[in-house]
């Protein structure tokens, strides 16, 4: 066998509920794998005690027979989900020291359930960002490189450090969130699987807020079954949400049946864009034919908006987070600024946010407050709204024909050098989520699955769209492609 | 639409964000850019359309306007950079 940090979630349950490993060895192995990987950076606080004595009662537990599928997993939280007594800092500096009284619901669920935290993972602070180089604790480092390069490559972002955790073997799972793309752009660019569940699915109490109407939790693993285990325990409903959808929770692993004969697989028209690498063109092509050889009809659809998507949710994003990180004000929690004599609270505000705040967090910040401001908020933000409920509109429509899922590329690309977009402009960067978007927008699930390597031997990956609530029916289909695309292709260890 | 260096000074000041007078002209420029980009959506034709408010067609819970939690002051101050006698401190705002 391979090193125990190298199972699959499945894999490892098996075992432990067999008595073939237990959570202990698991734990330590993930815990060597994270001291041998400080030159990926993807774990900006390391929780080995709490590691060790979770896992020692998730051996308990195991023994006593009492074992739900994520007993014993060792996994990585984001460092935007709030756990208790552990430092939960977006990272961002404005959070420096911010050590939770309390604990996301999410991470408590997973906790709950059995997994082992490792400790708090590297991301974009504040979720704000496509490549990990936003953080406060410096970039994550992909584990992928480009055939006979050591350029150093981004593992994308916000949840960056999740997925080059994931991919490194240094967790068996981790949580990320996406507020654009957050999770299927960064599964996209280091291999992985990663999936946006339906808005409602997880609650959002306890992870810090970017875009309340846009966060989602979801799990990055290794492939799709592993997803469907993992987001099992992350979902379902929370009073202390009010967003949080009462709903019950499918069993997920079990509707990956491999079947999807007869289903609808829409291919909108509207994502094929001006000037997309030839290397996507054709990822996206293959991943049709597999659908179809798989039984499924292949549909032409169109989406008429999508080319609306990114202007609205840079409008809407930075809106909700102007309005949300107002709490950020030195009072509270978190950093504040030295005062010079004479300095009133005004100045406290401004000269504590200017020093914790980075530069892409200023921007979205002062974009939003501008976009909401008197004079401008119907002509930017209501408009936006307005926008945003045709774009919903277009995935209603395709659905009430009855299309069962969406395949569209996850990402523009393949990861890119870390520096690389540097002197470029926002935009530019933006637009990275360019695919991904409009299902946050829509609060639809969204799922990026590893399909092929490009001419450099960098991971891409493909993105289906499902109907709301029916992640169990989008895992099936990712399931099938996964299956049918056999990416199997881990990066050469170099760190 | 672009903004002027006293918009963005303006704007920097309603996010309560201190930005240095000589670094208004390249914040200025950076807003102006982002704002082009939105300038996209009067392209659309939004004549009767609702604005989004809700992402789920779900009615919001209620619940009763009850205390369900509380009388922990050590605990709501434990991260407070400046906390004295069971209050948060700040810099005098009334004379």
């Amino acid at each position: 066998m391979s090193g125990l940090n190298e199972l699959t979630i499945a894999a490892a349950r098996d075992a432990l509920r067999k008595g073939e490993v237990t959570s202990a060895e698991l734990t330590e192995a993930c815990l060597a794998a994270i001291e041998g990987a400080g030159a990926l950076n993807a774990f900006a606080h390391k929780t080995p005690e709490i590691a060790r004595e979770r896992a020692a009662a998730a051996d308990k537990r195991l023994r006593a027979g009492d074992a739900p599928g994520m007993c014993g997993i060792p996994v990585g939280i984001k460092d935007l989900f709030c756990t208790r007594g552990v430092p939960s800092q977006a990272a961002s500096n404005i959070l420096r020291n911010f050590r939770p009284e309390y604990e996301s619901t999410v991470s408590q669920q997973l906790a709950d359930a059995g997994a082992v935290m490792l400790g708090k993972l590297n991301m974009d602070e504040f979720a704000m960002g496509s490549s990990n180089e936003t953080s406060c604790y410096g970039n994550a480092v992909n584990p992928w490189r480009r055939g006979g390069d050591d350029a150093p490559l981004t593992p994308g972002g916000s949840s960056g450090g999740s997925a080059a955790a994931v991919a490194a073997d240094l967790c068996l799972g981790a949580t990320g969130t996406d507020t654009g793309g957050s999770i299927r752009q960064p599964a996209a660019f280091t291999g992985i699987t990663g999936i946006k569940p339906t808005y409602g699915r997880c609650s959002r109490w306890g992870i810090v807020a970017f875009a309340s109407s846009l966060d989602q939790a979801g799990p990055m693993t290794g492939d799709v079954r592993d997803a469907a285990i993992m987001l099992q325990a992350m979902c379902g409903h929370d009073p202390k949400d009010s967003t949080s959808a009462d709903l019950p929770v499918p069993d997920f692993e079990a509707a990956l049946t491999g079947d999807i004969r007869g289903r609808k697989i829409g291919i909108p028209r509207e994502y094929r864009m001006d000037g997309m690498p030839e290397e996507i063109e054709k990822l996206w092509a293959d991943g049709t034919a597999m659908m179809k050889d798989a039984g499924a009809e292949i549909v032409d659809i169109s989406l008429p908006h999508t080319k609306y998507a990114l202007p609205a949710y840079y409008v809407v994003a930075p809106a909700e987070a102007s309005s949300n990180l107002a709490r950020y004000d030195g009072v509270r929690y978190g950093h504040r600024a030295k005062l010079a004599q004479g300095d009133g609270i005004t100045e406290m505000y401004e000269k504590t946010r200017a020093e914790g705040f980075g530069r892409e967090v200023q921007r979205r910040v002062m974009i939003g407050t501008y976009v909401l401001s008197a004079g401008f908020y119907d002509a930017y933000y209501n408009r936006a709204r307005k926008v945003r409920a045709l774009i919903k509109r277009d995935f209603e429509a395709v659905f009430a024909q009855g299309i069962d899922a969406i395949l569209t590329p996850a990402t523009p690309s393949a990861a890119f050098g870390l520096g690389e977009m540097t002197d470029a402009d926002p935009i530019a960067m933006y637009l990275n989520d360019v695919f991904t978007v409009t299902v946050n927008l829509a609060g639809l699930p969204g799922i990026a699955v590893p399909a092929g390597l490009d001419r450099q031997g960098l991971p891409l990956g493909l993105q289906l769209i499902g109907r709301p609530w029916e992640e169990g029916d989008l895992l099936n289909h990712a399931y099938v492609l996964e299956r049918a695309a056999g990416f199997v292709s881990k990066p050469a260890k170099w760190w | 639409m672009s903004i002027d260096i006293s918009t963005a000074r303006k704007v920097a000041h309603l996010a309560r964000i201190a930005v240095k007078d000589e670094d208004l002209p390249a914040l200025a420029g950076e807003l102006s850019a982002v704002l082009a980009f939105m300038e996209q959506l009067n392209e659309v034709d939004v004549e009767g359309v609702e604005p989004m408010t809700s992402v789920t067609p779900m009615r919001l819970k209620r619940r009763a306007d009850v205390v369900t939690d509380g009388g922990m002051p050590e605990k709501i101050l434990s991260n407070a950079p400046d906390a004295r006698e069971g209050f948060f401190a700040v810099p005098k705002v009334v004379e």
